[in-house]
């Protein structure tokens, strides 16, 4: 692990780049105009309405969970396939949460369980369920469960060594399963229809613009926080660390480095920032499903780091925001149509602008892809296969 | 076996006796008979389904030789009748409206529209009364297949009225293959009413039979030995749970080797949807997330070529094979020139451009087809099965798909093996420097190499019209298990594609009776997850320099 | 924070609210605003195209008529692309942006309870067309299509008539999910209470898109091998259908020997399945498009005409839109207005003729008065009315078959007003708006 620097180079570290400073500053300037805008009158042509508040929102959770996919992926060289798994547990530590703040206003009027267990006859609450009256007990579950799992997916399979294309794959099966399980009515987190018909958050309506707003602010803090812990992590020496695995993997095994243990912090890391994002992106939209899990949207979270640019925190924020943009405006302007102009988007990004969109204004990157260093050090491998590199 | 000759010497006395007074019976009413049978066939018009069973019935028993063609085309839904005077005809479907034939007289009506007759309606009760009773006409047919089928379905719904005609059809069959089915039937009556030791004899002549009908005759038995019962109903309750407790073991045989065949035949679904990427993917190292759409290509050619030769659907597969082949191969080269050829050195984004491409394809589809799904139809030689015995039967459509996937994986094989452009595409994957200054034109290599796995997974394409929906949604639905199967087998290895559809499809067959299908899918998923933990890189993996990256 | 950091934020914020609002026209008073909210990408658009265009189809006859009151109809559409919560944020662009007046919208139970706390709390009006799990009667929505008691209690009660087959063993397969688990709960206590023995009523489930149905056919298979008459209850979704219905052709199943009732699939979904095989299946809806009578014959020249395809055919959902957009636009006409605490009053008790040549009337618990009818599958891809239920069966919000349920009654006239009223404890539960 890296020494403890001295205050002013953490700050440095932190804040001593200018686009981080204007990372920030976007999502903060962000966290304090947008509620206020929306407190104007509606006539005010400045005027936002708490739907765009609300959309703003979730942009900003899939923003953290891109930047969340990009630490491991971008700095680590680890393609997560399965990224969308942590969000969703996230998001069900959240929803039980809220489920429990609806207590006895459930359609059956219930004293105890929720509406879904007493329609399937449950006679109890099943013990996992225990604790989530708590708000402190759920938001140690948001972090910890997808915490845990990554831990222990991470571990045993970095241990053994399964890289690449593999253990994307692998992440990809895991999603998968925890899809159908959670499909599954006897699980107990309420099947296919999910959780839903949320009331309150920590006492307050959430149909009210405040709390709306509230959660607005929330989600951008989180992304702001999640980025400050994403740049300490990067820019520690644990990072360089990070940045020889993903460029060479056994050279660095070789110099006496114990890859696993850096590859399942970080995975760990990653897997707790998209917890968290799931737990902010369910009170806003106000369902979490399994449909969540399905292997298509891990997929497509990747798509928004590499269409922002991988390697870049504020790539990943660029992509999760701006394909979700266009996503929302196309829905609505090209309701036929609108998955050409997206698939479209993606061949064309991939072509003319490998390096993502930020790649345009950034000529030097500060952490280069392994381009360049690669080609000086493994030529042969890198001209004579081309199919089949390194993912 | 001895207490077979007591119903037979009694049957030979009954049928005896039954052949005079059907004589008899005959010859006195030749006349009102065929009045009967006009009014009988008149209440077939009727709404009420209960008068039509009835008809139906008289009509059967009636010894009219007008009467088997009738109750044929009421079963198919070809009998209709002319709205304005009730009258029953045989319809045959023109384009515009019917072509129509007096049932009673045969004599030809010509063309009338489709308004001016109604069909004459049936439902799933009439169908079973028509079943047997077709069947009890059809025991004399001079056709041994069919008595076969006509003997078989007197088990369906065994009831005393037949045993006077299958005792007479006993009489005249030579065929042992009948006669077994025959006094099988006809212990099946037996079994029911009558003495104690006939019932009893025909209980045994029963017990061991593989054929599904006679367990239900025999459940019904157990059945109704219930508390209330006679003494005789007990007895025979009593042996008819020991009949069926002595088939139960060879029962539990024969379905181990029906879980195995539904565990091959899902692997060879695996196979096919799955062979197609070991080439884009395993052998050239696209993760290519098109790949689903091109099984979905290749099922819409399959509709297409369906559309194109309605008349000769018995072929279209064969028309639709090669068609799939190139039409998606093509759609495949065109794709590998166009965007992925940029890509090479870069395979992460081969997966966010062949997504992209692959949601252009759905689109397309959505926009060509509509998101209606499309019917794609089975021909005759596919539908159906063969019956080994009650307990086991193979469905023809999996006993194809396994061959074909098979052939289509050996051909595979053999392109790559044996053709100087399996050579190149080998050479280049290896070594694309060398193979480039040995002469080889790589970019083309590249294209073919892409075009070749594109294919093929068109022809899977093909095979899965037949079993699954034809939508543009079918893609998205294979292509995990697609990537899946490669990755489990070994990336670069084929005969690891192979042996990882089959094991993934029997461990899930095996295992679905015990958990259900969701539970089997999890634990499978599991299962691959913790392999790649013991094998990371697959079962059969590539050895040599060239594994690491 | 620096001075430039603030202002890039601004811009940067102004310019994101700029796209995100991008094409929403600003005031719109002219037009009365129809919502439609169904899929057209993604796995429901299969389903959910055709009522877009049905809804389309119905705005577009309105304003031939001359529109409502003297203001011609504006359809919105949006594409919520079978993505649950992409539901809820659509409704409320629709509700809060676009202001529309009523929505169409939505196929599965999920998204309908993710729009769910949207159309409440801003008020909305929705109308839901397929037949669903009941269990739900919320003040913002219509339930045009079928409650259980409409369609699985009917169905049971043919197939356990003689006429039927007199059927005493069933299988209960269904898609994983709410519909079919309430639907199977509520059978399953209705058969028991029947008469049926437990150990004959076997309760399968399986996931969504279930395509390899092998071992459950021959489970099937075996089950109804016991002498006893065997029926299938089928609640299967869409996709895993044609699947299904294939595997059942090849292990040689034939309706006269082992019949499928079903609940979900309709005209639409036999149009994507070669039906020869399936003759004598069974299915039980409130429509089939082979309904004789006038209304019928003029509703499908018109969506022939709209459509401009002369094979495409219609089903039970678009009768219930049919059915639901006259009763709108009755009971707006009625009060002269589009404001929905008024039209909602206006709703109860209005009438329409529905397409079979009946009259269906929206009730206070804000489910219709519906008859219920049993088709055979004919070998063209249509139904065949087998049996009908004498008059129209009230749609009951709460079914009588569950023990929580069967307290609970819903009706939204005074003095009662409320979606989930407990007769035995005068309560109403949960409604806090």
């Amino acid at each position: 692990m890296a020494p403890l620097p001295q205050h002013a180079t953490l700050f440095q570290r932190l804040f001593g780049n200018t686009s981080g400073k204007l990372v920030l500053g976007v999502i903060l300037g962000a966290a304090i105009v947008v509620p206020l805008l929306n407190q104007l009158p509606e006539s005010s042509p400045f005027h936002v309405p708490t739907f765009v508040v609300s959309l703003l929102g979730k942009y900003l959770c899939y923003a953290l969970l891109a930047m969340a996919v990009d630490l491991v992926w971008g700095y680590c060289g680890i393609l997560s396939l399965g990224h969308g798994a942590f969000f969703a547990l996230g998001g069900y530590a959240m929803g039980i949460y809220l489920m429990r703040q609806i207590g006895d206003r459930g359609v059956y009027g219930h004293p105890m369980l929720p509406d879904f267990m007493v329609f399937l006859n449950w006679q109890e609450l099943p013990w996992f369920w225990y604790g989530f009256d708590s708000f402190a007990f759920a938001m140690l579950m948001v972090v910890l469960v997808p915490g845990l799992l990554a831990f222990v997916f991470g571990w045993f399979a970095f241990r053994s060594r399964v890289t690449g294309v593999y253990l994307s794959i692998i992440t990809q099966a895991m999603t998968y399963a925890l899809m159908l399980a959670f499909f599954r009515n006897d699980m107990g987190f309420g099947g296919n229809n999910g959780l839903t018909d949320f009331r309150d958050i920590l006492g307050f309506s959430l149909r009210t613009d405040g709390v709306r707003n509230g959660l607005f602010v929330a989600s951008a803090l989180a992304l702001a926080g999640g980025f400050l812990i994403c740049r300490f992590i990067t820019t520690s020496r644990l990072g360089k660390v990070l940045y020889a695995i993903r460029d060479a993997e056994s050279r660095a095994r070789f110099l006496g480095y114990r890859v696993e243990y850096y590859k399942t912090f970080v995975f760990t890391v990653s897997a707790m920032l998209a917890g968290v994002a799931g737990a902010l992106y369910v009170p806003q939209v106000g369902i979490i499903n399994p449909g969540e899990f399905s292997p298509i949207n891990s997929i497509e979270i990747v798509i928004w780091v590499a269409l922002g640019g991988r390697g870049y925190l504020y790539g990943a924020i660029v992509g999760a925001v701006g394909v979700n943009m266009a996503k929302s405006y196309f829905t609505v302007a090209f309701p036929e149509i609108w998955l050409f102009f997206l698939g479209g988007l993606f061949v064309i990004t991939t072509l003319f602008l490998p390096k993502g969109v930020v790649g345009i204004f950034s000529k030097a990157p500060s952490h280069p892809l392994p381009s360049l260093r690669a080609l000086l050090a493994r030529p042969a491998a890198n001209q004579g296969t081309r199919p089949g590199d390194a993912l | 076996m001895p207490h077979k000759l007591v119903p037979l010497g009694a049957a030979m006395r009954r049928v005896a006796c039954l052949i005079a007074v059907l004589a008899a019976f005959i010859a006195a009413t030749g006349l009102a008979a065929a009045s009967d049978f006009e009014a009988a066939l008149g209440k077939l018009t009727d709404k009420s389904f209960q008068v039509k069973e009835q008809a139906i019935a008289e009509i059967a028993t009636s010894g009219d030789e007008r009467a088997l063609p009738i109750l044929s085309a009421l079963q198919a839904g070809d009998l209709y009748f002319v709205r304005k005077d009730k009258r029953i005809v045989f319809a045959e479907k023109l384009d515009k409206g019917f072509s129509i034939t007096d049932a009673l007289t045969g004599e030809a009506l010509g063309e009338v529209k489709r308004r001016a007759v109604r069909k004459v309606s049936i439902n799933n009760r009439l169908r079973t009364a028509l079943k047997s009773a077709i069947g009890s006409l059809e025991l004399f047919s001079p056709d041994a297949e069919a008595r076969l089928a006509a003997a078989r379905s007197m088990l369906v719904a065994p009831t005393a009225d037949a045993l006077a005609m299958l005792d007479r059809a006993l009489t005249a069959e030579s065929e042992p293959s009948v006669r077994e089915a025959l006094e099988t039937a006809r212990a099946a009556v037996q079994a029911q009413t009558g003495p104690l030791d006939a019932r009893l004899a025909a209980v045994g002549v029963m017990s061991g039979s593989m054929n599904q009908d006679v367990w239900r005759v025999l459940g019904k038995l157990v059945e109704e030995g219930g508390e209330t019962a006679s003494e005789d109903a007990k007895q025979v309750a009593l042996a008819a749970s020991a009949a069926l407790e002595s088939i139960e073991s060879q029962k539990r045989f024969y379905s181990l080797l029906e879980t195995l065949f539904f565990g091959i035949s899902l692997g060879a679904v695996l196979l096919l949807a799955a062979v197609g990427l070991a080439i884009t993917f395993g052998v050239m190292g696209v993760i290519n997330m098109a790949h689903g759409e091109m099984l979905m290509l290749g099922a819409y050619t399959t509709f297409v070529v369906q559309q194109l030769m309605p008349n000769a659907i018995e072929y279209s597969l064969f028309v639709a094979i090669p068609a799939a082949f190139i039409v998606t191969g093509a759609v495949g080269i065109l794709l590998e020139r166009s965007v992925i050829r940029v890509l090479y050195g870069r395979p992460l984004e081969t997966l966010l451009a062949t997504f992209g491409v692959s949601l252009i394809l759905q689109q397309a589809v959505r926009t060509i087809f509509s998101p209606l799904n499309q019917p794609v139809i089975t021909p005759d030689w596919m539908s159906g099965f063969y019956e080994v015995n009650g307990a086991l039967s193979l469905t023809y459509n999996r006993l194809y798909i396994i061959a074909f996937s098979l052939i289509v994986f050996l051909a595979l094989l053999a392109v790559l093996r044996k053709t100087s452009l399996g050579l190149q595409m080998r050479a280049v994957t290896q070594n694309r420097k060398m193979a480039a200054s040995m002469g080889i034109r790589t970019g083309w290599v590249d294209a073919m190499t892409f075009g070749l796995g594109s294919g093929i997974a068109g022809i899977g394409g093909v095979a899965l019209s037949q079993l699954t929906n034809v939508g543009p949604n079918l893609g998205q639905a294979y292509i995990i298990d697609s990537f899946l199967v490669v990755v489990f087998g070994g990336v670069g290895n084929l005969w690891g594609t192979l042996v990882g559809a089959m094991t993934l499809g029997v461990v899930n067959k095996f295992i679905e009776p015990f958990t259900g299908a969701v539970i089997a899918k999890i634990l499978v998923l599991v299962f691959i997850i913790l392999f790649i933990q013991r094998r990371p890189r697959g079962l059969f993996a590539l050895k040599g320099r060239a594994v690491d990256n | 924070m620096t001075q430039s950091g603030k202002r890039t934020s601004l811009i940067a914020a102004a310019s994101v609210l700029a796209l995100a609002l991008g094409s929403t026209a600003a005031i719109a008073a002219e037009t009365i605003k129809v919502g439609v909210l169904h899929s057209l990408s993604g796995t429901m658009a299969i389903s959910e195209t055709t009522l877009k265009d049905t809804v389309l189809m119905l705005v577009e006859e309105q304003n031939k008529k001359g529109g409502l009151l003297g203001k011609q109809l504006e359809a919105v559409v949006v594409d919520p692309a079978s993505d649950w919560p992409l539901f809820a944020e659509k409704a409320r662009e629709l509700l809060e942006v676009h202001e529309v007046d009523v929505i169409f919208g939505n196929w599965t139970s999920v998204s309908r309870k993710s729009v769910l706390p949207v159309v409440e709390e801003l008020n909305g009006m929705l109308f839901y067309p397929v037949q669903y799990e009941g269990e739900e009667s919320s003040k913002n929505v219509f339930y045009t299509g079928a409650a259980p008691n409409q369609q699985a209690i009917p169905a049971v009660d043919y197939l356990l008539s003689e006429e039927g087959g007199s059927v005493r063993r069933f299988v209960l397969a269904g898609t994983d999910y709410v519909y079919p688990r309430t639907t199977n709960k509520i059978l399953e206590q209705y058969l028991l209470d029947k008469g049926i023995p437990q150990d004959d009523i076997m309760i399968n489930y399986t996931p969504f898109g279930h395509s390899e149905w092998q071992t459950i056919v021959s489970d099937i298979k075996e089950f109804g091998s016991a002498g006893v008459k065997t029926a299938v209850v089928s609640t299967i979704n869409g996709d895993a259908n044609v699947p299904f219905y294939k595997e059942l052709g090849n292990q040689g199943i034939a309706a006269s020997d082992i019949p499928v009732i079903a609940f979900s699939v309709g005209e639409e979904e036999l149009s994507g399945i070669d039906t020869s095989p399936l003759v004598g299946h069974l299915a039980a809806w409130n429509y089939f498009m082979s309904a004789e009578a006038d209304e019928n014959d003029a509703f499908i020249e018109k969506w022939h005409a709209f459509i401009g395809d002369e094979d495409r055919v219609t089903n039970d959902p678009m009768e219930a839109h049919y059915i639901g957009f006259n009763m709108w636009v009755k009971a707006v006409e009625s009060v002269g207005t589009t404001d929905v605490d008024v039209v909602r009053e206006a709703m109860y008790g209005i009438t329409y003729p529905n397409l079979t040549g009946g009259v269906a009337v929206m009730n206070t618990n804000h489910h219709l008065t519906k008859p219920v009818l049993i088709g055979e599958i004919q070998d063209d891809g249509q139904f065949e009315t087998v049996w009908q239920t004498p008059k129209g069966v009230i749609g009951d919000a709460w079914t009588d078959f569950l023990p929580e349920s069967k307290n609970l009654v819903a009706d939204w006239t005074q003095p009662i007003s409320c979606g989930n009223f407990n007769i035995k404890t005068g309560d109403c539960s949960g409604q806090n708006y």
